[in-house]
Formats: C-alpha cells, sequence, structure tokens
C-alpha cells in the first residue's frame, strides 16, 4: 500500500470518527465550519450581489420614494399611503383582485381536487394522458390563445354561438360583468394542470396499507376520502392555496392583452392599476402600493414557509 | 358498479381534458386553413354582421400557404421571434452562471445567515411583477438599459425562482458522497462540476423548462420597459396583427408555440418534478 493512499485511510479513518461521536477539537471544528461556510458564500456571492442590485437595493429605494412627495422630495410621512387606500381606483382594483381570488381559488381547489381523484383511479397510461392533456395550458403562451379567447367571447363569437344554438340569449361577454367570468375560466384553464399534479404528489404521500387497512375494516369510499385522505393532505392543502393564490398573479396577461388596460370595471385589477399608475409615471403612489402589496404578500409568504415546515413532520409521523 | 364508475370518471376527464388541449388543435387547424375558408366562417365575427362566428374541425381545404407566407415573407415575425429568442437564451445561460452556484452554495454549505437568504429567495419569488416594477425601472434607468433586450433579461437571471428549485434539489443529495468525494481529495470546485451538477441534473432541467415556458410568455416587462417595436417579443406582436388576416393571425399563434410546445412534450418529467418541489419538502 503506498504511502499516499496509506493517509488517505488514516484521514478516512478520522472523519468517520467524527462521525460516530468522537468531539474534535473545538478551534479545529470551527475553523472547518467557518471555513466551509466561506466556500458556501463564495458560491452565492455572485448571484445574490445581482439580486441585490437589481431587487434588493432599488426595494428599498422604493420603500424610502413611498414615504416623499414625488415632486420636490420632501418628507410627507404616511400621506402617499393615505392617498393611494383613498383612491378610487386603488378601491375598486383591490376589491376586483380580491372578489377574483375568493371565487377562483376554491373552484380551481375543487376542481383540481375532484380531477386528481378520478386521475388516480386510472391505470399507468392513461394517467400520464390525461396528465399531459391537463398541462398542456402551461407550454401554450398567453398571447398565442389571446386569438382564441376574442373569438370565443365576441359578441358574435363561438360562445354565443353555441348558446343561440341552445336557444339561450346571447351575452356580450367582454363589455359586461360577464367578462369576469371569462377571467375566471382563462384563469382555471390555465392552472388546472399545475394545480392538479401539486394535488397528485398530495394523493401519492398517503400510505397505500391504510387504505387496504380501511377497506378491509369495511370503508367506503367516501368514508374513506373523509376520513384518510383529507386530513393526510391537509398540511398540502395550505401550500397548494398559496402557490395557486401566488399564481393567480399571472392573470394580468390574459386579462391586457384581451382587453387591453382599461378593461370592463369588473375585471380591472390591481395590476391594470399598476401599470397605468406606471404609464402615467405616477411613482409617489406606485412606490406606496408596492410597498402595501408587497407586506400582503409577505404574509402569504410566511405561512406558506410555516405549511412547509408542517409537511414533513406530520407525514413522517404517520 | 366499478367498471361504471371508471367509465364515468374517464368521460369527465375526457370532457375536461379535451377542455384544456382543444386550443392547440384549434391552432394547429386554423393554421392549415385558408384565407378564404377562415374568412367564410369566422365573417360575423370579423365585420360585425348578424349572426355568429362557425368553425369546422378540420380545414375543407387544408393549405399551407400561411405557412409560406409567415416563413417567406413576415421579417416582423422572425425579428420578434429571435428577441424572444434571444431574451430566452440570455436569461437561461445567466442563471447558469449565477443562479446554479447560488443554489449549490445555499443548499450544500453553513453559510452564514442561510435562513435569510433562503426566506430572501422566496419572498422575491412570489412578488408578483407589478410590486418589483417599480424598482426594476429604477435600476434599469440608472444603468440605462431601458428599451433594451437587457431590461428583460438581467432582472430575470437574477429571479430567484430557479435558484429555489435547484436548491431543493440539490438538498436531496446525500451528505455522505460530497464528504467521501473531499476524503478523496477532490476540490470544492471538482465536487460542484463532478457531483453536484449530474446528481443535481433533474432539479437544473426542471428549472430549466419551467423558465423557458415562462420566458415566452412575458409581457408585463417588455410592455413596461420596451418602447421600441423591433425589441418587442413575440407575445407583444400577435395580439398586434389585423384581425382582417385571421388565418395568418392563427397560424402565427400555432408557429409561436411551438418552441415551448417541444420544451413541454421533452421534458414534461421535469416540468412535473418542478410543480411538486414547491410543495412537498424533500
Amino acid at each position: 500500500m503506498s504511502l499516499n493512499k496509506l493517509s488517505k485511510l488514516h484521514s478516512k479513518l478520522l472523519r468517520s470518527a467524527v462521525c460516530v461521536g468522537n468531539i474534535p477539537p473545538a478551534g479545529e471544528y470551527y475553523n472547518l465550519k467557518k471555513r466551509r461556510g466561506l466556500t458556501g458564500l463564495a458560491f452565492c456571492l455572485p448571484g445574490f450581489f445581482g439580486i441585490a442590485i437589481f431587487y434588493l437595493v432599488p426595494f428599498l429605494d422604493v420603500v424610502r420614494r413611498s414615504f416623499v412627495q414625488a415632486s420636490g422630495g420632501r418628507f410627507c410621512g404616511a400621506d402617499n399611503y393615505k392617498i393611494v387606500l383613498g383612491n378610487a381606483a386603488f378601491q375598486l382594483a383591490a376589491k376586483n383582485t380580491a372578489r377574483f381570488i375568493l371565487v377562483c381559488l376554491p373552484l380551481l381547489l375543487l376542481l383540481s381536487l375532484l380531477l386528481a381523484l378520478l386521475v388516480n383511479g386510472l391505470g399507468v397510461r392513461l394517467k400520464a394522458a390525461f396528465k399531459s392533456a391537463f398541462l398542456l395550458p402551461m407550454a401554450i403562451p398567453a398571447a398565442s390563445v389571446v386569438l382564441l379567447w376574442k373569438l370565443m367571447f365576441d359578441t358574435h363569437g363561438f360562445v354565443n354561438g353555441i348558446a343561440d344554438w341552445l336557444g339561450l340569449a346571447p351575452v356580450d361577454w367582454m363589455n359586461t360583468d360577464a367578462a369576469f367570468a371569462v377571467l375566471v375560466f382563462s384563469y382555471i384553464w390555465k392552472n388546472l394542470g399545475y394545480t392538479l399534479v401539486l394535488w397528485m404528489a398530495g394523493l401519492a404521500s398517503v400510505p397505500q396499507d391504510v387504505y387496504e387497512a380501511a377497506q378491509i375494516d369495511g370503508a367506503g369510499r367516501l368514508v374513506r376520502f373523509f376520513k384518510i385522505t383529507l386530513p393526510l393532505i391537509k398540511p398540502m392543502i395550505f401550500t397548494i392555496v398559496v402557490l395557486s393564490l401566488l399564481n393567480s398573479f399571472k392573470v394580468f396577461r390574459e386579462a391586457y392583452l384581451v382587453s387591453g388596460g382599461y378593461p370592463q370595471e369588473s375585471i380591472y385589477l390591481l395590476q391594470h392599476l399598476f401599470n397605468n399608475w406606471f404609464l402615467d409615471l405616477s411613482v409617489d403612489k406606485m412606490a406606496a402600493s408596492s410597498v402595501l402589496l408587497a407586506l400582503v404578500i409577505g404574509i402569504f409568504v410566511a405561512v406558506l414557509e410555516h405549511s412547509w415546515e408542517d409537511v414533513p413532520y406530520r407525514s413522517s409521523h404517520e | 358498479m366499478n367498471r361504471i364508475g371508471k367509465l364515468l370518471s374517464v368521460l369527465i376527464l375526457t370532457v375536461f381534458g379535451l377542455m384544456t388541449a382543444a386550443p392547440l388543435f384549434f391552432l394547429f387547424c386554423g393554421g392549415l386553413m385558408g384565407n378564404g375558408e377562415i374568412n367564410e366562417y369566422l365573417k360575423p365575427f370579423i365585420y360585425h354582421m348578424d349572426g355568429y362566428a362557425g368553425w369546422r374541425l378540420f380545414p375543407l381545404y387544408p393549405t399551407l400557404r400561411n405557412f409560406v407566407k409567415l416563413f417567406l415573407d413576415s421579417p416582423e415575425f422572425f425579428r420578434m421571434f429571435w428577441n424572444t429568442m434571444a431574451v430566452t437564451a440570455g436569461i437561461l445561460l445567466g442563471q447558469f452562471l449565477f443562479g446554479l452556484p447560488a443554489a449549490w452554495g445555499l443548499a450544500r454549505y453553513p453559510v452564514p445567515a442561510k435562513k435569510v437568504f433562503y426566506m430572501l429567495c422566496i419572498v422575491l419569488m412570489m412578488l408578483p411583477f407589478q410590486v418589483t416594477m417599480l424598482s426594476e425601472y429604477l435600476v434599469l434607468n440608472r444603468l440605462g438599459m431601458l428599451d433594451t433586450l437587457w431590461s428583460m433579461i438581467l432582472p430575470g437571471v437574477f429571479s430567484t425562482f430557479s435558484v429555489f428549485l435547484m436548491y431543493r434539489f440539490f438538498c436531496g443529495i446525500p451528505e455522505e458522497l460530497l464528504e467521501s468525494a473531499r476524503i478523496d481529495g477532490a476540490g470544492e470546485l471538482q465536487i460542484f462540476f463532478m457531483l453536484g451538477v449530474p446528481l443535481g441534473a433533474s432539479g437544473i432541467l426542471s428549472a430549466l423548462v419551467l423558465q423557458f415556458l415562462e420566458c415566452f410568455n412575458m409581457i408585463e416587462q417588455p410592455l413596461v420597459f420596451l418602447k421600441e417595436k423591433s425589441r418587442w417579443p413575440l407575445s407583444l406582436y400577435l395580439p398586434e396583427i389585423d384581425e382582417k388576416q385571421m388565418g395568418f393571425a392563427l397560424c402565427c399563434s400555432f408557429v409561436a408555440l411551438v418552441p415551448p410546445l417541444l420544451v413541454f412534450c421533452m421534458g414534461q418529467q421535469y416540468l412535473e418534478a418542478g410543480i411538486m418541489a414547491g410543495a412537498v419538502k424533500e
């Protein structure tokens, strides 16, 4: 055995001794950890430098701007916030956004859970085929379907054509409150597959033997769902809610491309408002509302982080 | 009973599956239709006449004329197509250079203030574009990059979503493996390239696929950062096509979704893995 190999073996033994629990000299261990930490930092630094330049530092500037007047730059306390919160357009947009989320989320979650349960009962090949079909909208850019959406929801469009054929009255989809339904449809179409895959991941984490045991004990399908599946995937529901919620902001793309910067009133969302304030260069209002929105989303993220922490513990206890 | 139940579930799924997949089929067939045929079906829509737009599942007289026109006679389409490709390539490449090592460092080393970095990644990844729009504008303005493709590439390179994804996958590599490589004398860079990258490949691919789809869907950023039309990405060009040229517009819409569709077909398993990484902690 060469000297080199011997020394390697020696260090290997030393390390394994460390692993077993022999305590190394405190200083040496501390140094090793510190050196490792610095190596890691070297890997992280270029990326985080960029993040700091493009996101962190300017966001601090935005926070500063939210407390000063746009013209003159004098400190004005919470005035910008008061202006934003009292702004009629902001109130309308916030209300619409909240309403959109409150309608869409339960609808999306229930529908995708139902479909996930159905897909889960199928054989391997059908399962894969349906999953692909549901995920397909993720691959279709919003810009490519805009034309189809327009064709469908025009007063002379496909949907009204079908309604007419069924003997129903036509609807002016884009210029009445029905626009809201179009937006909901568009969101669900886009996100169904995403949420379905999340649910399926949750369902797959439920151990099969628990089902079998319950089945032997005579539990029916519904009982098994409500007594086993639902409690076991409960920690995931939070995560799925938050992820879907955050995805819901992207519905602006379809809304904007189909009906521009000033759509029908019921689908005028916060995203439209931000866009229009940007075009008007209302920096003070934008700054204040960015900070407000960031705070609200920060809270959701904290909830999400909390629910992430929950998942491994609960599932490992079962 | 069980058989009927299964049949019923397949039926329900088929209805929804057709609904989600139909637009692709529609765009494909629309692209193959001649302008004469398509105008006939969509007359009420295009000219706001009485009656309703109709459609045929398959074109009566399929023709490649619109595809030919698109490929030979529409320089704008190609300029914007290449804009989109350039932005996508720039972002993906940049994330390899910056995001990949950052994810590795965060996942595998006792970096000081690790938790802070991690939370920062998550918060930034969750913020919708509208919240960071003003900040991004301020920097890009300061750097003189407004109205250039860089205004889309650079903020995209440092978006933390892919860092988070790759982090998740890197965390799953067993520490013993890296430890034994160290004992055999491998340097930290060597470990990163020889073990980290190959073992985290599925995470890297997940990030790649999701980011690619996102890039082809960029609308908010070019809308506010780009004024000059020649730098627009496809996603802003498509809705601009004249409604009187329906066949051509459908054809463009279809061609525009071919790259993301190919990525989807090749990388669906990574797409799914990427989605799931957001929900299940390894």
